[in-house]
């Protein structure tokens, strides 16, 4: 979806602010979301791009607002209570009022450093792929109103093809359904800065997006 | 210090931290009580970050890359298999790439959409990394980002941003400073910050602050 949470080439956010000596976490209850969160994924309760998709719905006004860790926090309430997990009012009492539904598997403290992995995205294909390297593709002008990892500042320009990393699940079906990986060939595009930004941008910038097949056409 | 910064760290800490905490641990409760989580895995999750996983597992690869040629070879021709044989706390995902800067190329990774980053060898992602600020700039202007954190690349190196866009992590091997001959991994590693792995700074010369 177009939304302000795809924010490549969006002027006025000011200077970049290193922050010295930055600890872990600024509270504690930023490490209990992201704990919770890689809890819950390890459940099977939703996936990353389910996350990423909650965030993006989020009122743009809010997602610019609020913290990145209570943007996390309220993409967590969402999820819970747009799969049944837990209903409002339990959400507002602080207390489960009835009993949890099954999950997969849980995680437990033994378990926790495979809660810390990343999964493979990784999968087999017998399909081949349109795209190698060196190929001139254009990222097609998309505008999907669910999930998508297509930056609305490459579409409709050309690239070349740089890299092929095989086939990998495809974000926008499994936002929609934890079943429909709907794997996809996976590239990186690298764009000529002044393909992107125009004739004044600098010569020497070049700038890369790992794109999925869908999201290009040959140019 | 930008308004992103400002409102972060302090703007409306006093609220926001009293509200979130109730507001997480209700959420935390709530999902205990349901069955759906335990309580013991998150203290393990949050302890693991904030005291095994972090930069220096980076900084052990990069200084390893520039003292064994082999490794920096297959650290080049596929991150994950060189970086897993190496061992570390956690498990590394499978699709990470090492992007070698050099004299006439320097490398420089965003996540534009939300704030990808390779956890497994940097930690968690600092809070500019997640800003606006930066996930605006940097594919547009990166020259501007870099003279932010007080970095100036000759006018003729070319800068490659890359965008986190899918699930691949990238992780910038940055160039070995000079006056380092004989330095042992250990030591070479205090040279390796954060953000030279990312792409906004540079190794630190040995002597400087």
């Amino acid at each position: 979806m177009d939304s302000v949470h795809d924010m490549g080439g969006t002027d006025g956010f000011g200077q970049v602010a290193p922050e010295p000596n930055e600890p872990v976490f600024h509270a504690p209850w930023e490490g209990r979301v992201l704990a919770l969160q890689r809890a819950m994924g390890f459940a099977g309760a939703w996936n990353t791009d389910m996350s990423r998709f909650a965030q993006e719905r989020l009122p743009p006004a809010i997602y610019l607002a609020v913290s990145y860790y209570k943007r996390w926090a309220l993409a967590m309430e969402s999820n819970v209570m747009e799969r049944g997990l837990a209903d409002p009012d339990e959400i507002a009492a602080g207390h489960a009022l009835r009993p949890g539904r099954k999950l997969k598997r849980k995680l437990t403290a033994a378990l926790a450093a495979q809660g810390l992995g990343r999964g493979s995205f990784a999968r087999e294909t017998n399909r081949p792929a349109l795209f190698k390297i060196g190929d001139r593709v254009r990222a097609k002008n998309i505008h999907p109103k669910t999930h998508t990892r297509l930056p609305r500042y490459v579409r409709n320009h050309v690239g070349e093809v740089v890299v092929v990393h095989g086939c990998h699940v495809f974000p926008d079906a499994v936002a929609q359904s934890m079943e429909n990986e709907n794997p996809q060939w996976l590239y990186t595009v690298r764009f000529d800065g002044r393909e992107l930004w125009g004739a004044d941008a600098d010569p020497t910038v070049k700038v890369s997006v790992d794109a999925f097949e869908p999201y290009l056409e040959p140019a | 210090m930008n308004d992103d910064h400002r409102h972060d760290d302090s703007h409306d800490h006093g609220s926001e931290l009293s509200e979130m905490q109730l507001r997480v641990r209700a959420l935390e409760t709530v999902l205990t009580e349901k069955g759906y989580v335990d309580p013991a895995a998150l203290d393990a999750i949050v302890d693991a970050y904030e005291t095994k996983i972090g930069p220096r597992n980076g900084a052990r690869i990069v200084a390893k890359a520039w003292t064994d040629p082999e490794f920096k070879r297959r650290l080049l021709a596929d991150a994950t298999a060189a970086v897993r044989a190496l061992g570390h706390e956690s498990r590394v995902g499978d699709h990470l790439t090492a992007l070698e800067n050099t004299p006439k190329r320097h490398n420089m990774v965003v996540c534009t959409l939300c704030s990808c980053y390779p956890w497994e060898v940097l930690g968690l992602p600092p809070v500019w990394y997640k800003s606006a600020a930066y996930r605006s700039r940097a594919v547009k202007d990166p020259r501007s980002v870099l003279a932010d954190f007080g970095v100036k690349l000759p006018d003729d190196t070319e800068v490659l941003v890359w965008d986190s866009t899918a699930e691949s992590r990238y992780l910038v091997l940055p160039m070995r400073p000079a006056g380092t001959v004989g330095m042992s991994e250990d030591q070479l590693a205090e040279l390796v910050s954060r953000d030279s792995m990312i792409g906004t700074g540079l190794a630190k010369t040995p002597g400087a602050h």
